[in-house]
This record gives structure tokens, sequence and C-alpha cells, in this order.
């Protein structure tokens, strides 16, 4: 996969990560050279291999359908940056 | 609108443009809350209607940290609704992060399953005024709601609840078999039904419990390649579906016959304004760069598990509808209006355990229908108990009542509730059924209307509505009308 400029510019904006303009010049190769160092890996062939999606061989925990949390609204909102009695506050996002 | 819509051969729905008939192609992601005590990875409950961010809890929130663990009653409950929609459960299934920024997704994700869903291709039988036809069923995934944004409360801000964060829905994707707003409408409700006969949803649409994103694209009427689709998010009735869809549908073939091409884009329904648009912060949306949850193992259902949850299915409606065909002698129409709703056939199978199978359908469909429509309740609000509704009927079959008089005991039934016995009797409406009472009456009449038993002796007939017009009439309209239409008879022959 090539890295290019505009790749960067569309990730880092999916993840919200702001970048510097001046930087990009110098992610991209960095970038491009790891992907290059990871892509060694599809020389392998797996075409008989299932895809793997845990490495631990254990089945997934489960618990029953009770009602043992909640009713903890303060706590939940005291880290809020901006909220009132009952809601977080967050910037106007409407379509 | 540019195109009309009308009705090819077989009732085929066509929206006819400038440059031909164009069809209409529909697939259907239906959202459906699970039934269940608690969210799908946290024990705060899914109650409707509870104090904002009342029902949340650090997982819930996303606090760092956390770890989500699954509620394995939402993992039956989603096996149950694939095997109500003749699928395939797969024994391995995998939890996917799906990546994107929203205020009321505290995570940043929404664990969902993606390449390897829960339930995979099934299908569901939909009842259509031409027969019956099959829509496939692509998969069945279980996810994560998101919060709820409020955007009404104030002028500058948007408040968020996070009591839906984590509650456990099943998508329900269809494949794109449906061909027009009235299959979408019976395919909903279908679905609805199924879900409610297994308990697995309420599909309460108000209370959100039953949402869809609606897939629509047009092609030239028997093509078979299908054209690009919009996709309109969303729509939370089936009134606002059908709506959106007849919308889209026309604007994509007013596009297409003007010589545009159609933008794979996801779209809003104004439902003001009565149109779709274009949702331009959605552009990036389709890049969610999935990826395994690392924080949950794949599920790994045993047979035994599925085996046991399939022996205990109740009965659903496609094979209530066949019982009821047989057992009762319905005709599929009524049967199908009858295990439409689970609460309907209870209330019909209660009432004909004691009552007459006739009187009880037609009473059901007729008026007790009407009165449930004109107050807008369901039928387990109706303040007719199926022991009232039998008493009714049984007055009916025992000539207590003529069905005339029973007509203006239900009307003081439906409003009041009161006992059908109870209304006869205070109101004296019992129907005059004793020969030797009814006979008096008749030969009072005969005699008095000589003149006219001698014109109906040579020969006008008519005359007979004439004596039972006057019978009625001095009995007050309560004279069992098969009695005197015997009687009479008898009489006018001497």
């Amino acid at each position: 996969m090539s890295i290019d400029k505009d790749k960067i510019k569309h990730v880092s904006k999916l993840a919200r990560i702001s970048v510097d303009e001046k930087k990009i010049d110098d992610l991209t190769k960095d970038l491009s050279s790891i992907f290059k160092f990871i892509e060694q890996l599809n020389e392998l062939n797996t075409d008989k291999v299932e895809p793997l999606s845990s490495i631990l061989n254990e089945p997934l925990r489960s618990r029953k359908d009770e009602i043992n949390d909640g009713k903890i609204r303060d706590k939940i909102l005291e880290n809020s940056p901006k909220k009132n009695e009952e809601f977080f506050v967050v910037p106007k996002v409407i379509e | 609108m540019v195109g009309k819509v009308m009705n090819g051969e077989k009732g085929k729905y066509l929206i006819e443009g400038e440059k031909g008939k164009w069809e209409v192609v529909i697939g259907l992601e239906v959202h459906a809350q699970v039934s269940s005590n608690s969210k799908l990875f946290s024990g705060s409950s899914t109650k409707f209607g509870a104090e904002p961010n009342t029902q949340v809890s650090l997982v819930d929130s996303a606090f760092p940290g956390m770890l989500p663990v699954i509620n394995e009653f939402c993992v039956q409950q989603a096996i149950k609704t694939g095997l109500g929609l003749n699928a395939k459960i797969n024994l391995h299934s995998v939890f996917d992060r799906k990546n994107y920024f929203y205020a009321d997704l505290p995570q940043g994700y929404q664990i969902s399953q993606y390449k390897n869903p829960i339930v995979g291709e099934g299908k569901i039988t939909l009842d259509l005024p031409n027969g019956t036809k099959i829509i496939g069923i692509e998969r069945l995934h279980l996810e994560q709601d998101a919060g709820k944004s409020i955007h009404d409360l104030d002028p500058s801000n948007t408040y968020v609840d996070l009591n839906r964060s984590g509650v456990a829905l099943m998508e329900i994707v269809s494949k794109p078999d449906l061909s027009s707003p009235d299959e979408v409408n019976a395919y909903i409700k279908k679905l609805r039904s199924i879900m409610r006969y297994l308990g697995t949803c309420d599909g309460n649409m108000q209370e959100g419990s039953l949402r869809a994103d609606v897939n629509v694209s047009v092609r030239k009427e028997g093509n078979k390649e299908l054209g690009t689709r919009c996709e309109i998010k969303n729509v939370n009735s089936i009134k606002f579906m059908q709506m959106a869809i007849i919308c889209e549908a026309q604007r994509q073939v007013q596009l297409l016959e003007a010589g545009k091409s159609i933008d794979q884009e996801t779209r809003l329904f104004d439902t003001k304004k009565n149109e779709t648009r274009s949702m331009r912060s959605k552009e990036d949306a389709h890049d969610y760069r999935y990826f395994p949850d690392p924080d949950l193992l794949p599920l790994n259902l045993n047979k035994e598990l599925i085996e046991n949850i399939k022996k205990n299915l109740p009965e659903l409606p496609d094979q209530k509808k066949e019982r009821f065909i047989n057992n009762y002698s319905l005709t599929a129409y009524e049967a199908n209006v009858l295990v439409s709703e689970k609460e309907i056939s209870d209330y019909f199978e209660e009432v004909v355990k004691t009552s007459d199978i006739k009187l009880a359908k037609n009473w059901i469909m007729g008026d007790l229908f009407a009165s449930l429509n004109e107050k807008n309740i369901s039928i387990s609000q109706s303040p007719v108990t199926t022991k009232k509704m039998s008493q009714l009927i049984d007055s009916i079959s025992s000539g207590v009542i003529s069905g005339r008089t029973a007509k203006e005991v239900f009307e003081i039934m439906k409003e009041s509730g009161e006992e059908p016995n109870k209304i006869i009797e205070s109101k004296g409406l019992q129907q005059k059924s004793d020969p030797k009472e009814l006979e008096k009456i008749i030969e009072k009449i005969l005699t008095e209307n000589n003149d006219k038993v001698e014109q109906y002796k040579s020969g006008k007939d008519k005359l007979f509505g004439f004596f039972v017009g006057q019978v009625m009439k001095i009995s007050g309209g309560k004279a069992n009308p098969q009695l005197v239409n015997q009687i009479l008879k008898n009489k006018l022959k001497k």
C-alpha cells in the first residue's frame, strides 16, 4: 500500500488528529517505510489459513441479563467539560 | 413529481417517466432493539423513558479501562430471531469496531459485527394481494445502539443523553427483493410480527425500538442489472419509509432521464418538506475502518444451545395461519388478519374456546377492529375483554338478542366496558322468543289488517314485509325475527 499526502490527510481527518502541514512530507516517508516493512507478511501464502481474530484460546465470557449498574449520573457527568444537571452539553451538531 | 406511479402487469409497481417505465428496487436495514433487561455489554437498564443519563454505566460512557462483557440473553435473542427468520445460525461470529466520531458515541466506535455476523441468510414470506412473495434476508448481526442527541432544548448547544448508549440492537439486512412501498409495509409488519411472537423485540416504533435505513435504486422495467443506490438513514415509521421511497425513486428517475448519474450516498428524509437530501457530513462515513474488537473474544456457540432454543420456539405467524385455516375454516385473508398480532390471535382463540367461530371472527374483525381504530388503541387495551365478547356472541347464538340489537349493546360496551348481559337486562333488550306471546301479537295484527291479509293471499307477496314490520313495531324491535317469520308463514297459509 502506498501512502501519499492525501492519504495522510484523509486518515488524520477520520481519526481527528491534527497534522502540521510542514510535517506531512516526513510523515509520509516514515509511514511508507513502516508499511513496506509490514507488507513483507503478504509474501506468505495464507490461502488455507482461517483469519484469526484473537490469539487467546478461551471462550468469550458472558454475563446474565441482570440490571446491576447505572444510576450514577453525577459520577458520569463529573468529568464532562460542559454539562448541566441532566445532560452532557456539546456544541450544536445538527444536519 | 415527474413520473406517475402506475401498476404494470400483476400489479407491479412502476414509475412512468418521460422516457419509459421504471421499476424500484428496495432493500432494508432494520434496527430492532433486543428485548432485554440490561444492555449488550453492561448491566445498565434498557427501560424506555427514564430520566436522562440515569441508565448509564462507566462502560456505556466509555471511561478509560472499562471492558465490555456480553449479555448472554441478548445472544440467545439474536439466535431465536434468526431461527424465526429460517436463517442459518453461525457457530462462530466476531465483534468488530466500527469507527466514527459523533457526540452521542462516547467510545468513538460502535461495537458491531462486520465480516462474521451471528446469523446468516434467511427468508420472510409476505402475503400480498396477488399471492405470496419471499424476501431474502442477507444477515442479522448484534450491535450497540448510540446515545441520543437533543437539539431543541438550547439554541446553541446539543444535549446528549446516553441512556440508549450500549442497548443491544439486531441489524436485520434484507436482500434487495422489495419492489414497492406496499411490499415494504408488508415486510416491516411481518418482521415485526415475527419478533413480537418470539418476544425478541417489542416493535414499538414510537419508542424507536424499530427503525430502518432504506436503500433505494431504480432501473428500466425488465432490466436485470441493479442501479446505483442511495441509502436513506434512520426512518422511524412505515409511513415515512413509504414516503421516502416514493420521493427518492422519483428523484432518481428524474436525474437518470436528464442523462445524469446517481451518486451513491447517504441521504436524509425531511418529513416536513417531503424530500430527501444529501448528508454531506457523512461523506467519509463509509470509511469505518472496521477491525476485530480486541476487548472481546470471538463468539462461539454450541449446537446444543441452538437446538434447545429451536425446540422451545413458540408458534410463529405462518404456522398459526395454517392452523387457523385448518381448525377454524378461515379463509387465508381472515387467518392473515387474525394472526398479524399475537394479541389478536390470542383474543380470537380465547373467544372461540366457548363461542361460535363464525360470529367471533365477524365481530372481532368488524365492530371490534373498528372500535380499536376509532380510539387508536390495541386489542389488549380494549374495554371489551374476551369474556365480554363471548357473552355478547353467546347471547346472539342463543337467540336472547338479535344481531342488530347486539350492535346496540356493543356500542355501550366499547365505551363503558359493561357486561353485555347487564346491558341487555337493564335496557330490556331481550328478544321476544316466546312463541305464544308472539302468536298473540301476530294474531292481533292479522285481525286488524284483514284487508291486507286477503290481498296477500291473492298474491301480493310483498305484504309479508309489512306484517313483519308491524310485529317489530309493536314488540319494540325485540321480536325474534326467525320466529316471527316462521309463525307468520304458518298463519298466512291457513
